[in-house]
């Protein structure tokens, strides 16, 4: 961790109410991320990942409730009266979204959407917008882009438009963005230049960013820490390339076990995590991964194992039988 | 399921190919007639036209000549000045009555649909209140009333029309409001006016827009309906309910007096709903595609 934390979550949970009873979608989860570094937030399907980053937004549906602080730039988020909220995030913050099809307006042009962006928040001219927009469209790597300003959403590709949404994002020259599994609507070779692209535009801005996802593979290489999550929580927190060494969490090691690989002989079914995660109306007694883990025996089923550091203090896990060989997997 | 993807997938690559076939020959006739019956209805002062209230009691219900291009009516009027003048009052109600409809509905319906809570079940139980009431009877109260004018007329219409384009614009803003790009504003810091005017607006507008031209027709025909009772616009001015309702009275003997306003009322109205039909149609497909 270098310098201060521009972002810090601490003790965040979210509690929707449903039909079918309280649902605690964030349970207790603390993170920072220091200014210009890349969080990975990994985990499968509802556990917690979207509705996390919406907390940290301050733009969690209506009736959710939240607890905990969001420290922002010295700032608690949670309390910011709501015209002070909406300054911040139209300075500071900025998120990408998995679907670029819902994302982006259907009915206004490229152009007019770039363009009223940059002129809210940089208080530009309509030419000087115009002329940024350029610049920003061409720096997301579109092709033609004084073309493109007049286009409309549906009249471009997948991965057009994920840079299209990419380059809102970045007009107002945020510190921070939070990257909502921003490949996952896209096929693999674009996933790879989106990604390249959000590093690229990080480093140069040097800006915080969050990344979402539900693959391990996406984080490895362009992320400097990684947190699990599982049911609400973060289960493991390391360097990256402490996480992929020494994975102490046997989720963690599921979840890499799981990714197909391309050495393996046709035909090898993948080692599959059995079961489902928990209902999170239904919180369940002891470690929530303990129903589906292989190593989980005695206190797993009573007590919720904290997340605490072993070895050393940045590389934290919430297990009571933590994997203690080298699993040997480089980043 | 694998034929219908086929379909489906053909459709969005063929959009623009589609859509221009689509408009068709009877989309530009109703186009046609709509823009002929509005330059006819603007310039009546200036055609040469016989006045559309002068009595000529020697030439009742006289034929076509060369003088009434259209014969005349009961009490020796030109039928045709009083068809195009009663083209002015038709339209003016059909076009205005819908606008108040769209401005007070429409920003209702994006207001309730975007904030929720208690102010949507608020709007939305006013607009049942409104829905419930007979609106023959508001006709009768308020010209009873207020007395009978084209300004009346138009007001009754239009303030019927709220709950209608209220819950397109409430529907349309229920499903947009969920979107991302809603959320993606606000992670931006836009305001909640932004929102709703940049964001929402050009959304909720296409269906609206769309339900308008249908509204106009609708409300042609309503217009048309209370002259013939009476309680549209005064005496002598015309409009062509109240035509059909004057022609009725000598439909043995002259039935065109009745027949001739029925066809540009059903025409005009046809046009209205060809129109409406064709840009709906045009938009739906669009908003599902995205």
């Amino acid at each position: 961790m270098s310098g201060p934390a521009l972002l810090s979550v601490e003790g965040v949970a979210v509690d929707l109410p449903t039909a079918r009873g309280n649902l605690r979608a964030v349970d207790g989860v603390d993170l920072t991320v220091g200014a210009g570094r890349t969080l990975g937030i990994v985990g499968e399907s509802g556990c917690g990942k979207t509705m996390l980053s919406r907390a940290i937004l301050q733009l969690l549906p209506k009736k959710a409730k939240l607890i905990g602080r969001v420290l922002f730039d010295g700032q608690d988020l949670v309390r910011c009266s709501p015209e002070a909220l909406r300054k911040l995030r139209a300075r500071s913050l900025a998120v990408v979204f998995q679907d670029p099809m819902t994302s982006l307006n259907p009915v206004l042009t490229i152009g007019t959407q770039l363009i009223e962006t940059l002129r809210e928040h940089l208080e530009l001219d309509a030419l000087q917008a115009k002329k940024r927009s350029v610049e920003l469209l061409a720096a997301v790597g579109i092709p033609a882009p004084e073309q493109r300003l007049t286009q409309y959403p549906h009249q471009l590709s997948g991965g057009m438009r994920q840079r299209v949404a990419i380059a809102i994002a970045l007009s107002c020259e945020p510190k921070l963005l939070i990257a909502d599994e921003p490949t996952t609507a896209l096929d693999v070779t674009i996933q790879a230049q989106i990604l390249d692209l959000l590093a690229r535009e990080q480093r140069r801005r040097h800006m915080a960013m969050i990344l979402i996802t539900h693959d391990l593979g996406v984080v490895a290489g362009r992320t400097d820490e990684v947190a699990v999550m599982y049911a609400g929580r973060v289960v493991e927190r390391a360097p990256t390339h402490a996480l992929f060494k020494n994975m102490r969490m046997p989720y963690t090691e599921a979840l890499l076990s799981a990714i197909p690989k391309l050495d393996a002989a046709p035909h090898t079914p993948l080692p599959a995590i059995s079961g489902r995660p928990p209902d999170p109306t239904r919180p369940i007694k002891g470690c929530s991964f303990s129903p589906r883990c292989r190593y989980a025996a005695g206190p797993c089923h009573r007590d919720k194992p904290q997340l605490t550091g072993a070895e050393t203090p940045d590389h934290q896990y919430a297990c009571f039988h933590p994997i203690l060989i080298a699993a040997g997997v480089t980043a | 399921m694998a034929t219908l993807e086929l379909i489906v997938s053909e459709e969005v690559v063929a959009g623009p190919l589609v859509r221009s076939r689509r408009l068709g020959l009877l989309f530009w006739m109703a186009i046609g007639w709509m823009l002929f019956v509005f330059a006819v209805a603007i310039l009546a002062p200036v055609l040469p036209l016989p006045s559309p209230t002068d009595m000529d009691m020697l030439e009742r219900r006289a034929p076509v000549s060369a003088l009434h291009w259209l014969g005349t009516d009961g009490l020796g009027r030109d039928e045709l000045a009083r068809l195009i003048y009663g083209a002015r009052i038709s339209l003016t109600v059909g076009l205005f009555a819908p606008v108040i409809g769209l401005a007070i509905g429409g920003a209702l319906g994006i207001l309730a649909g975007y904030f929720r809570g208690r102010f949507e079940t608020l709007v939305v139980g006013s607009m049942d209140v409104l829905l419930a009431f007979p609106p023959l009877i508001l006709a009768l109260a308020v010209t009873a009333y207020l007395g009978q004018s084209i300004l009346n007329l138009t007001c009754i219409l239009g303030v019927l029309g709220i709950p209608a384009f209220m819950r397109v614009a409430r529907a349309a803003t229920l499903t947009l409001a969920r979107r991302e790009f809603v959320i993606a504003a606000q992670a931006l810091g836009a305001t909640h006016a932004r929102i709703l005017v940049r964001e929402l607006l050009p959304n909720v507008m296409l269906p609206l827009l769309a339900f308008f031209l249908l509204g106009v027709a609708v409300t042609i025909v309503v217009e048309g309906a209370l002259s013939f009772l009476g309680l549209g616009v005064p005496p002598p001015i015309s409009s062509w309910g109240s035509m059909i309702g004057e022609g009725r009275e000598s439909l043995e003997i002259a039935p065109q007096l009745a027949f001739i306003p029925a066809m540009a009322l059903f025409l005009t109205v046809l046009s209205f709903n060809l129109v409406g039909d064709t840009l709906k149609a045009l938009t739906d497909p669009r908003q599902s595609a995205l």
